[in-house]
């Protein structure tokens, strides 16, 4: 028993680094019907950003202080990820615009290995796995199983981790549902040109998106990085791969989709690799098994509307 | 369709990288000291070295070639190859393939050339054997450990000897994973474990022989996973296989992942050591998160823990080279005997060098046999060394330390 509940939170925490990442996908699309390739690597930059600031920045005595280390380390990330993210959508996306959808399509694909190899190039020894600081409280939380057979252990950073990830998607389904700009951005998702006929500026509403969706990733990767210890730059690359398919799964377009898939995907690949035949080593098959079953019998997902996206 | 288009790209841009050369070139001459009583009247005879003098790895290609410009040295002051001056001829492989293949050429261009002493990289070997053997120019590597080089690709179920030129004075990675059994269960005393692998060549088959000793030795192995190549979070992996308490995580692969997997261990609450080969024995595994107590096996031994050793540190120490003998030096001083000595045993009171001695030195050279600084040294009919010399290491204090070295003996 104690093994199923410790996989399940391990799902949990997995699910919680993909959901961040989900989020951005999702929006992107609600609003441009773009799949963002290159959003994993918004992810990967983000963390990078992160250790940077903790490297380069930090003074040496704040970081072993977690209250001033977390905090300076995470704006690191975010700030990166997001000047990366409205770079991306200034002059990669933007100029396509109105284009046929199948470029901005290839151009992400292109972002996404641009960003890969500029991280390898330029980032200090970034063509190997790079160690990354533990930046909370060490130590775990052990749950009882009963009935015996050992506890659930679950470190303080990833139990962080879950919380943050959880209260940020309440956030922003908030932020989007009841805010001024969250309207302008449903209205933008629903009919683009009647929105702007409204008032609303599209360019800006598109910006403010990927804004929060790199945010999110930024968020995402710093707190991966500090949960694993170790980056490298295919982690974007891995997770984002996750973090589509838990987007598509929870019906690409919705922002609680996106999280409910996430946690599907987190829980698949842990009890897929334990208790289904082939182990860790196939557990990415069943993910995939998974989301062609849904595209399947259920196209738009378990949230998604058919032909009715929204952010 | 991403995943290929990104692969391929990432392979491009690799192979533009990569894309680097150029060669050096260091000659040093050999002899001085008591050579002016030998009888030199037939001339000079060169001994080749090809390892990577320059670059990330030119601490360990410096001390292979000092060591066997002392063992030159001490050749010439003993009069060890009669009528003859031995004389060092080093060159740059940059521990690059490419560059090593030129570095023979030019050597084997030479026919003074008696035979070459490298190289460092099994990678670089494998350009280096061919064009070495196409002449019949005895190689002696000092730091080789890939079992292909000498059994082919099937070095466990069918080996066939590659190349008649080569030998080497190391043991090989296939007994490390023996060595690591024997060590666990006999010094350790810990029998159960669990193996998890990347599924790779060379953790699989590392982990299939530690496998296969274990079980002799009447050890158990309660738990064993695969995991992906590229995996970080292996948090799956470790609550698979706590429930079987195992002692011990032998893990087939490289520090990249052995790192975060020890780490992720001790957080999952799993605090045993994770023991793996020499793919894990580097710095780096500790700095990703390698553990107190965690183990590796790697080929060879701190020179300074060995009692054959001690004659060689002194002469090296009065020498005054600039640079350390470093991790394969006292196995280049070996090496260079070796080669020295199925010379001075080929050639005789009387014998004059020419190409048509090459196959005799060949033969000689299979069948040396002395004791050498990293202890006995000869070699088998696939040209390895017999003596399987062996190290383990653990993570004391921060970083590897030797914890016992010996010899495996199948």
């Amino acid at each position: 028993m104690t093994t199923l509940f410790q996989q399940i939170a391990n799902g949990i925490v997995l699910g919680a680094v993909i959901g961040l990442i989900a989020l951005g996908y999702t929006m992107v699309y609600g609003i441009i019907q773009l799949i963002n390739f290159a959003h994993g690597e918004v992810f990967m930059v983000g963390a990078y950003g992160g250790l940077a600031t903790y490297t380069y920045i930090l003074p040496e005595q704040f970081r072993d202080d977690w209250q001033i280390a977390l905090p300076a380390v995470l704006v690191g990330g975010i700030v990166i990820s997001v000047i990366t993210a409205v770079i991306m959508e200034r002059f990669a996306y933007r100029p396509l615009r109105g284009g046929p959808r199948l470029a901005p399509l290839i151009t992400a694909l292109g972002v996404s290995v641009a960003l890969q190899e500029a991280v390898r190039l330029f980032y200090p020894g970034a063509t190997a796995t790079l160690a990354f600081p533990p930046l909370f409280v060490d130590g775990d939380l052990r749950i009882p199983v009963p009935g015996g057979g050992g506890d659930v252990v679950i470190t303080w950073i990833k139990l962080l981790l879950v919380i943050v990830a959880v209260l940020l998607a309440v956030g922003l389904q908030m932020y989007v549902s009841r805010s001024r700009m969250g309207r302008a951005m449903r209205a933008t998702a629903q009919d683009a040109d009647t929105a702007k006929l409204m008032g609303v500026n599209p360019d800006r509403v598109i910006v403010l998106t990927f804004i929060l969706g790199a945010a999110l990733a930024g968020v995402g990767g710093v707190m991966y990085g500090a949960y694993q210890n170790t980056i490298n730059i295919d982690m974007g690359f891995q997770n984002g791969i996750f973090a589509f398919t838990a987007a598509v799964l929870g019906g690409i377009g919705s922002l609680r989709g996106a999280v409910i898939g996430a946690f599907c995907i987190g829980l698949i690949k842990t009890l897929g690799g334990q208790y289904l035949p082939g182990g860790n080593q196939y557990d990415y098959v069943w993910i995939f098994v998974v989301l062609i079953l849904v595209l399947v019998f259920r196209p738009e997902g378990l949230f998604g509307e058919p032909e009715k996206v929204r952010a | 369709m991403r995943n290929q288009l990104v692969k391929s790209a990432a392979i491009v841009a690799g192979a533009l990288l990569l894309a680097a050369c150029g060669t050096n070139k260091t000659e040093t001459e050999g002899g001085g000291g008591g050579a002016a009583a030998c009888d030199t009247s037939k001339g000079t005879l060169v001994v080749g070295v090809v390892a990577p003098l320059s670059g990330a790895l030119s601490a360990l290609g410096l001390g292979i070639e000092n060591s066997a410009s002392l063992a030159v040295d001490q050749a010439n002051e003993a009069c060890k190859v009669k009528g003859y001056k031995l004389a060092l001829q080093a060159e740059d492989d940059q521990a690059n393939p490419q560059v090593g293949a030129q570095a023979a050429t030019k050597l084997s261009s030479d026919a003074n050339v008696v035979g070459v002493i490298g190289t460092l990289n099994s990678s670089v070997a494998q350009n280096v054997q061919p064009v070495l053997a196409d002449k019949d120019i005895v190689q002696i590597s000092p730091a080789n450990t890939n079992p292909t080089l000498t059994k082919g690709e099937k070095f466990l179920d069918a080996p066939e000897r590659q190349f008649d030129t080569y030998f080497r004075v190391c043991a090989t990675d296939d007994v490390q994973g023996p060595f690591a059994a024997k060590y666990l269960v006999e010094k350790a005393g810990k029998k159960k474990v669990a193996i998890i692998t990347d599924g790779k060549t060379y953790g699989d088959g590392l982990a299939a022989e530690f496998k296969k000793q274990l079980e002799t030795l009447g050890g158990t192995v309660v738990a064993q996973e695969k995991v992906g190549e590229k995996d970080t979070d292996f948090s799956g992996v470790i609550a698979k296989v706590t429930p079987s308490a195992p002692e011990v995580v032998y893990y087939g692969g490289e520090y990249p992942a052995a790192g975060p997997l020890s780490k992720q261990m001790k957080d999952a609450g799993l605090n045993i050591p994770v023991f793996g080969g020499d793919g894990i024995f580097d710095a780096k595994f500790i700095e990703l998160g390698g553990k107190e107590g965690d183990l590796a096996t790697s080929v060879g031994a701190p020179t300074e823990t060995l009692d054959s050793a001690k004659a060689f540190i002194d002469a090296y120490a009065k020498k005054g080279y600039s640079e350390e003998y470093s991790a394969y030096g006292a196995f280049s001083y070996d090496a260079t005997n070796a080669l020295i000595g199925a010379l001075a045993t080929t050639l005789g009171d009387s014998g004059t060098w020419g190409e048509d001695q090459r196959m005799k030195l060949l033969e000689n050279v299979g069948k040396y046999s002395a004791a050498g600084a990293t202890g006995d040294v000869a070699f088998d009919e696939y040209g390895d060394s017999t003596n399987k010399l062996l190290t383990v290491y653990q993570v004391t204090g921060g970083k590897w330390d030797p914890a016992e070295t010996g010899t495996f003996e199948k």
